[in-house]
């Protein structure tokens, strides 16, 4: 057995002894309990955090941020809020009861009482917060922890409710696992040349590959080659990658992933690799074999769609409004929902693009997800969604089977109310 | 609950705290968001052991799995007596362990969590009760049977 021998500085010490106030010294006991859980030998300084804690699941956390708002907690760093539990925007929208709209409501308003930004979202990325290449951070949601590791070059491990607040009233965390340049190596390399250039193309292919990424890396670092992509194009590569990685994040514990070429600490394969690593070759059967596990419902019959998990982007609503710019409605029997943040909704409304889609009969939910709190008609019980998130985690949460498609497929689909999928392509 | 108390096998300790139950191996990691209800059932479509109970079970996976709101979870069925004994893993699970230390803190319910190595992972009985003991000013814990 080794001993972390955690070492803290003379300030750390003092946060922890209480000399700061007893918010922090309760923060620190959290924060050093997870160093020696993971070996640190210090503690590394936060330049921002996202807090996930923010999303209703009962008493205890409930409890636990109200006694820091109690024993005078301030965060010392900026702090953006995940998704909560409810839609301050559109109240309608939420079926739930007094005691969980009650606590929910208290959750929220103790995270900006500690001094958080209210930007509830799960993709605080898409609206200003994205902290720069290379700088260690405290993120919790696991879409947002996989984006700012993988796509931003930020470093923050895979925090949770609890330790992202904490984290973010000390401001720091554990020097472990990917806040440091070994922990960030990948142990493994999945090629992807052998998939047809049009299949990657393909908008279902990111989830597709993301469910499979997931199955195999576990909690591991992976590299992958033989995929395309330009960070700085307007938005596609980005949304294809928060929907890889979010997929990842679901059907594994995937944290980082690095894309040769592509995303910005993988120049080329030799600057992330360990030494010996395994390279299986990923084959188009593999990737529909993924792709399948995301869709539960058999047969053509559909209730409802579901896009914006990880929450739409401004890119993601111009490519919908587009499809939509005919001008023909949903099916009366198709109920049709978009996630997105406030921040996002705000452009998208300037852009026009918020009223084509409720023209065609959309619903627009905001600060929460249709999956994570009772949005949904109960009579829903098939529902067509882009997002491998979503179609991963509903069956579990809501009962619900699934179906996963491109955007453009659940437009097609909601109109004509049932399902419409071109499977060309995966075979 | 009798313990023959023959078999012992040693570990690092993640989270101190003690308790004995029934073993629970899971084929599979699973996340306790989205994976585990609130009595504590595992209800994740995809996962082999769906529709088992984890409450007062010594729990042992490789890791955990998915979303970070996994630590919400597990406190709260700490809170609410619906949740595992102990933990047994062989890759600390953090997301996991941080819900561990926010009980102790607010409900003083402290659960032991234990990483192993693959090799004596392997050891650990498939049924019966064991129990586990961890103590993180040592850093070591225990599991005997």
């Amino acid at each position: 057995m080794t001993d972390s021998r955690l070492i803290l500085t003379e300030l750390e010490q003092a946060m922890l002894a209480g000399d700061l106030g007893p918010a922090i010294a309760m923060s620190m006991r959290l924060v050093v309990g997870v160093a020696k859980a993971n070996q640190a030998t210090r503690l590394i300084e936060i330049e921002s955090a996202h807090a996930d804690g923010c999303l209703y699941h009962g008493i205890a956390g409930l409890e636990y941020t109200e006694t820091l708002v109690k024993l005078g907690g301030k965060v010392r760093v900026r702090t953006t809020t995940n998704v909560s539990s409810l839609d301050l925007l559109h109240p309608d929208l939420v079926r739930a009861d007094g005691a969980f709209l009650g606590n929910s409501r208290r959750l929220m308003d103790a995270h900006l009482a500690l001094g958080c930004e209210a930007t509830w979202t799960c993709a605080p990325y898409q609206t200003g917060h994205r902290p720069g290449f290379g700088a260690q951070i405290a993120w919790a949601e696991s879409n947002a922890i996989v984006f700012a590791n993988s796509v931003l070059g930020a470093r923050t491990e895979r925090y949770g409710d609890f330790l992202d607040i904490s984290a973010a009233l000390v401001g720091r965390v554990p020097f472990a696992g990917l806040h440091t340049d070994q922990g960030r190596k990948a142990s493994f390399v999945m090629d992807f040349s052998a998939i047809s250039r049009k299949l990657l193309d393909e908008e279902s292919a990111w989830p597709a590959m993301g469910a499979l990424l997931g199955d195999i890396a576990g909690n591991r670092v992976v590299a992958m080659t033989g995929l395309h992509g330009d960070l700085a194009d307007g938005g596609l590569t980005e949304d294809r990658l928060k929907s890889l990685g979010a997929t990842a994040a679901s059907s594994g514990g995937v944290g980082l992933f690095h894309i040769i070429g592509v995303t910005p600490e993988a120049p080329n394969l030799e600057a992330v690799v360990q030494a010996n690593c395994e390279t299986m070759k990923v084959t188009t059967e593999q990737l529909r074999a993924s792709r399948d596990r995301l869709t539960t419902a058999v047969g053509d019959g559909l209730d409802a769609v579901s896009l914006g998990t990880p929450h739409f982007s401004l890119p993601e609503f111009e490519s919908l409004a587009k499809e939509l710019k005919s001008g023909e409605k949903f099916a009366d029997s198709i109920d049709f929902y978009v996630s997105t943040s406030r921040g996002v909704l705000g452009r998208a409304e300037e852009m026009g693009y918020a009223q084509i889609l409720r023209d065609a009969g959309g619903r627009i939910v905001t600060d929460t997800c249709t999956y994570v709190t009772p949005v949904l008609n109960p009579k829903i019980k098939t529902v067509m969604t882009n997002s491998g998130k979503w179609a991963w985690y509903a069956p579990g949460n809501l009962g619900i089977a699934t179906i996963l498609g491109s955007v453009k497929e659940c437009v097609a689909s909601a109109r004509a109310g049932r399902l419409v999928r071109n499977d060309a392509l995966w075979f | 609950m009798t313990l023959s108390g023959s078999k012992r096998l040693s570990g690092r300790a993640l989270h101190p705290g003690q308790g004995a139950g029934t073993v629970l191996i899971l084929d599979q990691p699973i996340s306790f968001w989205g994976g585990v209800d609130h009595h504590g059932v595992i209800i994740d479509v995809h996962h082999p052991q769906c529709g088992v109970s984890v409450a007062d079970r010594v729990l042992v996976m490789t890791s955990g799995r998915g979303s970070s709101s996994a630590t919400a979870v597990l406190a709260e069925l700490i809170r609410a007596k619906k949740a595992p004994v102990a933990m047994i893993f062989t890759e600390c699970d953090t997301i996991l362990v941080i819900g561990a230390l926010v009980s102790a803190e607010l409900y003083q319910i402290r659960m032991p969590m234990i990483e192993l190595t693959a090799q004596d992972y392997e050891k650990i009985p498939t049924a019966g009760i064991i129990q586990v003991e961890a103590s993180t000013e040592t850093m070591v814990g225990f599991i005997t049977w």
